[in-house]
């Protein structure tokens, strides 16, 4: 049976021949992202950095990219795109962590690379970004603009990176007033602009007025703009959404790095690493600091560059944890380990996190 | 002018065939239209969709892995259909079904095995619980339905979420991996508590074959036991089969526990052939896209296994299709509503004769 | 908590339960002809991309909106013809429309990611609109809302008090008879149909018009299914339907409002409180049923009448 259907396709391939694309020479790089590329937050930031690496090497690259993908699929996602020809393959959610390990044991001569994963291998690297060096800046914004002390946090899921980014808000705020209040409600999602929505107008309804978001729609600035109060934008520069309300931006800027990873590649000198890199590197951006005093803007300025150079910080000693314990001892930095698996919310914050 | 719709008495066997492969064929041809309109040549996706994924071995072996969940829901699903008995909430039992056994894989964890079994009664007692899981959490709504007459349709529904919702919070909180840096995601489980691979190194795992036997076996129950015969008579005629004394809510109870005790298999044989782990996602919609494979079946099992079959191929095609003709995911979602639609569509041929009737307007 | 949060948060409530609420007005309608439609969420999301699209292009709401109801009612009319005209199962053929409206809707707004509008206009009456306490919640929502009501009250009493309503109860109650009656069963239930579609269309619309003016694929996130829950929930009837709708939609606001004040539940168990909700709704509404549903007799079966 399998052999009369090959038997058929062959003859099929036969007459379509020609139209096959032929490209032996081009250096051809795979994406697979978990949502949509029109989502316009996450897994479109990503297609941004593969747009840019197109538009670096021209001809000389071919990119592919598969999109909504789900963890259940991705194995076979990789396999394809290995398959296909594909010699760098970047994985780009957490969920794709073990079939992309799978896979890449599977295809040596592939390189694999994994966003925001802990697991490697001689050809499987991770990259991520430090998007809690933006956020702290966003909370030294936030104290400072607003009037009622009070901030609107829309949360995801209680993953790492979403506690280490509002622990990093709120270092940030307490810096410029310590006795700034954090609201936070977790809309269980990525993305649902309707209950994005619902979340910013509950917030703003019991005082916040300043809205903040580790979610990937618009619709919270939006919310923002409409109630007129202050808004962060969320992966790009949102700032046509709500050209009132928004503050700055936490802009995902994966472009550079994709152009270096495929350089490597090209180079022969890609080796198996393990990168995070943040303002300085280049991989988050701040928006354009808009709708605020100059000396606000001043002391932004001040902190993205302190941050930049080292100067400053984020999860610098002492830092109490939300219990009043010890979270970070005077003169000592936290390592980056335990940023990466974050469990614990800094004094101040007012909520529980899922145990 | 109208069309008149004649029953059929006795509907030729070939058009039970040729209906479907006719719509297939249409289908095509709409699909075929909207890629020329996107500006690619619908002769290379026809090749890269349908032709490319099978004339691969491993391109194969990724058709059964992806087919398998589909066809063991939706023969279990069809028990529930046939008897009219609207359970569209398989999704919510094949997260129950994962998660319960799942939950033994991860209590088996780590722990010396010393009995005269060692570890081999694990995966057995998983499939177990994956099916007792699935079937209990199906009973919800069947016995609200037999007993206060709430309807089925919308219980199973809302279940659904409550399901995902309830593995999230369990994956986030008790069941996380201590050494995964607070990722949600469980351990990974022992070799004991894995499906095994068919073939070395490959993704096909024993859950393909378990999936083949059940198809087997639903065969002869719908064909050869008093159950099936039941169902179908209750299906076909509701009052005939009260005056038969049939009891309908046995029925009820026992076609929902069927099919939620299989959507559960298909889960737990997901979360230890295929994932490897507990995550907050297991399923990526399979309990909804079954209830497509089921109607595409014609609710019979064989039928679902070539349905099944077909809805992977686009699976797997589409990515091909956005591998090599950058054709986007969209394409293949429109063009699986289309072959439904069209296949659907076509039913009525085969239990019709179709005529235009009528007055032609001056 | 004083009166102006109050306001805050019942404006809030209505802009959730509308688009559900329209969803569920015209899903309603088909189902008292005795067709059940399960395409709701895909021709809701065609409704958004369509409406997002034609707003976006024109630059205006009216027509946005007008063009989500044209192709909510396309929708339907390919799901007519295939239920109605050609006898095929309603179950599936509803899933197949939500599938198909998913993809396709993601292929029509694909050139309208990331671009924004302004919200559609609120009501403002001067004096009326600033009324503290209600003002807002009275006389200053969008017009869906109040587009919404109207529809309501047409519906409620068209159904209850007019000939063409007592026609279509009729002929979901026993097409058999109907037909009999020379009653046009067919063609009663694919103007139903028709109507659904729009209502969804419109619900879709007020989603990327209204709610959150842009446009994002898969933006409906079960919002279809939810109304055609709110049906079965309001017995069949539009104004219990009304309250449906507002109680899920404050299930779901209050629960945000809950977890914003601090209440330190985790956020899961919050989110599946609408969801059970509807459940124990549906359980506690059954038991002061008396035995025998109220369900339109016909509900799912075609009609074929033997000429």
């Amino acid at each position: 049976m399998r052999d009369w259907v090959k038997g058929a396709a062959v003859v099929a391939l036969a007459a379509m021949a020609g139209s096959a694309a032929r490209a032996e020479d081009k250096l051809k790089v795979g994406f697979v992202y978990v949502g949509p590329v029109g989502d316009f937050g996450y897994s479109y930031q990503h297609d941004q950095g593969r747009q840019f690496l197109q538009k670096q090497f021209g001809d000389k690259v071919e990119t592919t990219f598969l999109e909504n993908v789900a963890e259940n699929d991705s194995q076979r996602a990789f396999e394809q795109l290995a398959r296909s020809g594909h010699k760098l393959i970047f994985g780009t959610s957490f969920g794709f962590m073990d079939p992309e390990l799978k896979v890449a044991k599977q295809f040596p001569g592939v390189k694999f690379e994994h966003a925001t994963g802990y697991k490697l291998a001689p050809n499987l690297s991770t990259y991520s970004a430090r998007f809690y060096e933006g956020r702290y800046i966003m909370g030294e914004i936030a104290a400072k603009v607003s009037k009622n002390h009070t901030v609107g946090y829309i949360a995801s899921f209680p993953i790492p990176e979403v506690v280490s980014g509002i622990d990093a808000f709120m270092l940030g705020a307490q810096k410029v007033d310590p006795n700034f209040k954090i609201k936070i409600v977790w809309v269980n999602s990525w993305f649902d602009p309707g209950k994005e929505a619902d979340a910013a107008k509950a917030l703003i309804a019991q005082g916040a007025d300043v809205i903040a978001q580790h979610t990937d729609s618009a619709a919270p600035l939006q919310e923002a703009e409409k109630a007129g109060v202050h808004g962060f934008g969320q992966s790009s520069d949102m700032a046509k959404f709500a050209p009132k309300a928004i503050l700055t931006s936490l802009e995902d800027n994966w472009g550079p790095y994709y152009v270096g990873e495929v350089k490597a590649v090209m180079d022969g000198t890609w080796k198996s690493h393990d990168t995070w890199g943040g303002l300085a590197a280049g991989m988050v951006v701040m928006g354009p600091y808009e709708n605020m005093p100059a000396d606000v803007k001043a002391m932004a300025e001040q902190t993205e560059a302190d941050i930049k150079s080292g100067k400053v910080k984020v999860f610098a000693g002492p830092i109490a944890k939300q219990d009043g314990s010890v979270g970070v001892k005077p003169g000592e930095v936290m390592p980056d380990k335990e940023i990466l698996g974050l469990n614990w919310y800094v004094k101040g914050v007012d909520d529980k996190l899922p145990q | 002018m109208h069309i008149e719709l004649q029953p059929r008495l006795d509907p030729p066997r070939w058009l039970g065939v040729a209906a479907p492969v006719a719509a297939f064929a249409v289908a095509l041809l709409i699909g075929g239209l909207i890629v020329a309109l996107l500006g690619k040549s619908p002769l290379d996706a026809f090749r890269v969709y349908f032709v490319d994924p099978l004339t691969q071995d491993w391109s194969l072996e990724a058709l059964a892995v992806k087919a398998s969940p589909l066809v063991l829901i939706a023969v279990g699903l069809c028990f529930c259909f046939r008897a009219n008995l609207w359970n569209i909430g398989a999704e919510g039992q094949f997260i129950a079904g994962g998660a319960l056994g799942g939950a033994l894989a991860l209590a088996t964890h780590g722990v010396p095995h010393d009995g005269p079994l060692g570890g081999s009664w694990i995966l057995p007692a998983m499939l177990a619980l994956g099916v007792v899981g699935g079937a209990l959490y199906a009973l919800i709504p069947a016995v609200l339905l037999v007993t206060l007459g709430v309807s089925e349709i919308l219980t199973s529904l809302m279940l659904v979420y409550v399901a995902r919702l309830a593995l999230d919070y369990l994956v986030r909180g008790p069941w996380r991996d201590p050494q995964g840096f607070n990722f949600p995601v469980s351990v990974n489980f022992d070799p004991d508590a894995t499906l095994p691979s068919l073939v070395e190194g490959a993704s096909l795992h024993a859950g393909v074959l378990v999936t083949l036997a059940v198809v087997v076996l639903a065969a002869v129950v719908f064909g050869r036991t008093m159950l099936g015969y039941e169902i179908r008579i209750v299906g076909a005629a509701p009052r005939a089969a009260r005056f038969a004394g049939f009891s309908e809510r046995k029925l009820a109870l026992a076609a929902f526990a069927l099919s939620g005790g299989l959507a559960g298999l298909a889960g737990i044989m997901e979360v230890s052939g295929q994932i490897g782990q507990l995550q907050p996602s297991i399923s990526p919609g399979y309990g909804f896209t079954a209830i497509i494979v089921a109607f595409l079946g014609r609710l019979q099992p064989v039928g679902i296994l070539v349905a099944g079959l077909v809805l992977a191929l686009t699976y797997v095609g589409g990515e091909g299709a956005q591998i090599a003709l950058k054709l986007p995911l969209d394409v293949t979602t429109a063009f699986q509503g289309i072959l439904l639609i069209c296949v659907l569509g076509a039913d009525v041929v085969t239990r019709y004769r179709v005529r235009l009737v009528g007055r032609v307007l001056a | 908590m004083n009166g102006e949060m109050a306001q805050l948060i019942l404006v809030t409530v209505v802009t959730a339960a509308t688009p559900l609420f329209l969803a569920a007005l015209g899903e309603l309608v088909a189902e008292r002809s005795g067709v059940l439609n399960l395409g709701v969420e895909g021709m809701m999301v065609m409704g958004a991309a369509g409406g997002f699209a034609a707003a976006y292009v024109t630059g205006s709401t009216l027509v946005g909106a007008l063009a989500g109801i044209a192709l909510g009612a396309l929708m339907a009319l390919l799901f007519a013809l295939l239920t109605v005209v050609f006898a095929v199962s309603q179950v599936a053929s509803g899933l197949a429309l939500t599938i198909f409206g998913l993809g396709l809707s993601g292929l029509v707004g694909s050139g309208f990611v990331g671009l924004k509008r302004d919200p559609a206009p609120h009501l403002s009456i001067p004096g009326l609109t600033d009324l503290p306490g209600v003002g807002r919640l009275v006389f200053g929502e969008d017009y869906f809302v109040y587009a919404a009501l109207a529809l309501a009250v047409l519906v409620s009493f068209v159904l209850g008090r007019t000939r063409a309503g007592l026609v279509l109860r009729a002929v979901g109650d026993n097409h058999g008879s109907a037909h009999a009656l020379g009653v046009p069963v067919r063609r009663v239930r694919i103007l139903a149909v028709l109507f659904g579609g729009a209502c969804a269309g419109l619900g879709g619309a007020y989603l990327s018009l209204a709610y959150t003016p842009f446009w994002s694929p898969e933006m409906t996130a079960g919002r279809g299914w939810i109304a055609l829950a709110l049906v079965v929930f309001a017995s069949w009837r539009p104004w219990r339907a009304l309250g449906g709708a507002v109680l899920f939609g404050g299930a779901t606001v209050l629960q945000l409002h809950a977890q914003a004040f601090g209440i330190g539940l985790p956020g899961q168990f919050m989110s599946a409180i609408p969801y059970l909700a509807t459940v124990l709704a549906l359980v506690l509404l059954s038991l002061r049923r008396r035995a025998g549903s109220v369900a339109p007799a016909m509900l799912g079966t075609a009609f074929v009448p033997d000429r």
